[in-house]
């Protein structure tokens, strides 16, 4: 049910600081573009920005930093296992 | 795909595999509580190398789960009413009540629609103006600030004819419910990942101060799990209990203000009923009197009948992590996804479902 994927944003409509304002998206979802809307999303997206989409709504803007510092962690501790430990 | 893919990275798994077994360096047992980590870990094969030592529990974090009999009674009898048209997510069709489920209902004529978002529930409220639709809120705080979006944007849109019956609940206060008991010894929590990215990491400090439980945040790729439960081993094998974040990408310490400040615009909070937990205080949002013109529960006068969970079913618990499916005589025998007696085999997330797909023992 918490399921929610990260989506690539190509279009932006809205106002973050007014509500009243339609606050949507366009998200391309695997080639396919799709309307989210941006009310709850912690951080207003820039283009190119992706989101993490719940029930069509996006509740965060990826940190891509984050992410890669995320990854690269990982890989060094691959890296650094000893052979015979595999 | 971006952000999936490298985290899904084959190689990497071994060596992972390898720090775990590296890391557990004494008995430990940990809660997964959400069940989107149930299914994940399940998928990607990681109860099958979980080193010697390391057990691993699933928690009370399916939202179809853990929602009570009464409310799924008031659901089922409710989708009944004539001129009310019912909006749900596609998990909450097939769990029975104790006298057949919102599947049934529908085929005898109740109007149940399955719906992706709430949003498209308001516009079925929009295309049916003959009809009070109500969409049935059975989330965390995962969906909760979608829902409250909703509600403000059909008071924007002056749309009369929405309404939502609120089972909303939160995360924190079962879990304290369920560590004050003496029966469940656990060393550590896999926090989850979307939850966490509303609440923040630092929701959990409280649970790392007061009982001293490692807590890890991750996400639900095969290297965020392990890296989530390499975190955890580590923690317990030095003795130690702090909060820790492998999900940097999507949470951070203090979660998402601007979800904070909608959901608390909506909701106040309010004592929860919860399948195998009982009531709990503080652990549901109900709709602010404010919005009471969108709450169906006030427009719709809807009284709770007093249900008893389904007999035989240890769903109740499973959610507490005191049994596990196979310890269950309905486990699939008279309980099976085809024909599901208890909401821990309809729910995609359920943890007999899972156990049930992926054929544990």
């Amino acid at each position: 049910m918490c399921l929610a994927i990260p989506m690539r944003v190509t279009k932006i409509e809205g106002n973050p600081d007014d509500f009243s304002s339609s606050q949507i998206a366009t998200v391309d979802a695997d080639g396919i573009g799709r309307e989210i809307r941006l009310d709850v999303v912690d951080r207003w997206p820039e283009l190119g920005d992706y989101v993490i989409v719940h029930a069509g709504f996006a509740i965060h803007t990826l940190e891509a930093v984050e992410a890669e510092a995320n990854i690269r962690l990982l890989r060094e501790l691959a890296a650094g296992m000893p052979e015979e430990l595999l | 795909m971006k952000y999936l893919d490298e985290f899904r990275e084959k190689g990497l798994a071994r060596p992972l595999v390898a720090e775990l077994k590296r890391s557990v360096t004494r008995p430990l047992r940990v809660m997964e509580i959400c069940g989107s980590h149930t299914m994940a870990i399940f998928r990607n094969g990681l109860r099958s190398i979980l080193p010697e030592g390391f057990t691993l529990i699933s928690g009370p974090g399916c939202p179809v789960c853990v929602t009570s009999a009464s409310h799924m009674d008031a659901f089922i009898s409710m989708a009944e009413r004539p001129k009310v048209r019912v909006a749900i997510f596609g998990d909450l069709f097939r769990v029975p009540g104790s006298n057949g489920s919102l599947a049934n209902a529908s085929s005898r004529g109740a109007k149940v629609d399955i719906v992706y978002s709430p949003m498209d529930a308001l516009e079925l409220a929009v295309r049916n103006p003959e009809d009070l639709v109500v969409f049935l809120g059975v989330g965390f705080e995962t969906t909760t600030p979608g829902i409250a979006a909703t509600i403000l944007a059909a008071k924007n849109r002056n749309i009369k004819n929405f309404t939502v019956f609120s089972t909303q609940k939160v995360m924190p206060p079962p879990l304290i419910a369920l560590l004050g008991d003496p029966e469940l010894k656990i060393d550590g929590l896999l926090c989850p990942g979307h939850v966490s990215s509303i609440i923040g990491a630092g929701a959990y400090q409280p649970l790392a101060d007061t009982y001293h439980l490692a807590c890890v945040v991750a996400g639900f790729e095969t290297t965020d799990l392990l890296n989530g439960l390499i975190l955890l081993a580590r923690q317990v094998g030095q003795g130690v209990a702090k909060v820790e974040n492998t999900y940097q990408r999507v949470v951070n310490w203090e979660g998402n203000l601007r979800a904070a400040r909608m959901v608390d615009e909506i909701f106040e909070p309010t004592d929860m009923e919860w399948r195998g937990l009982g009531t709990i205080p503080g652990s549901g949002l109900a709709i602010r009197p404010k919005y009471a013109d969108f709450d169906a529960q006030a427009r719709l006068d809807i009284v709770l009948p007093h249900t008893t969970e389904a007999k035989g079913c240890r769903c109740g618990e499973i959610l507490k992590g005191k049994s596990i499916p196979t310890q269950c005589p309905l486990f699939n025998t008279r309980c099976t996804p085809q024909n599901p007696i208890g909401p821990c085999m309809v729910s995609s997330e359920g943890t007999c479902a899972a156990y049930y797909k992926y054929g544990i023992d």
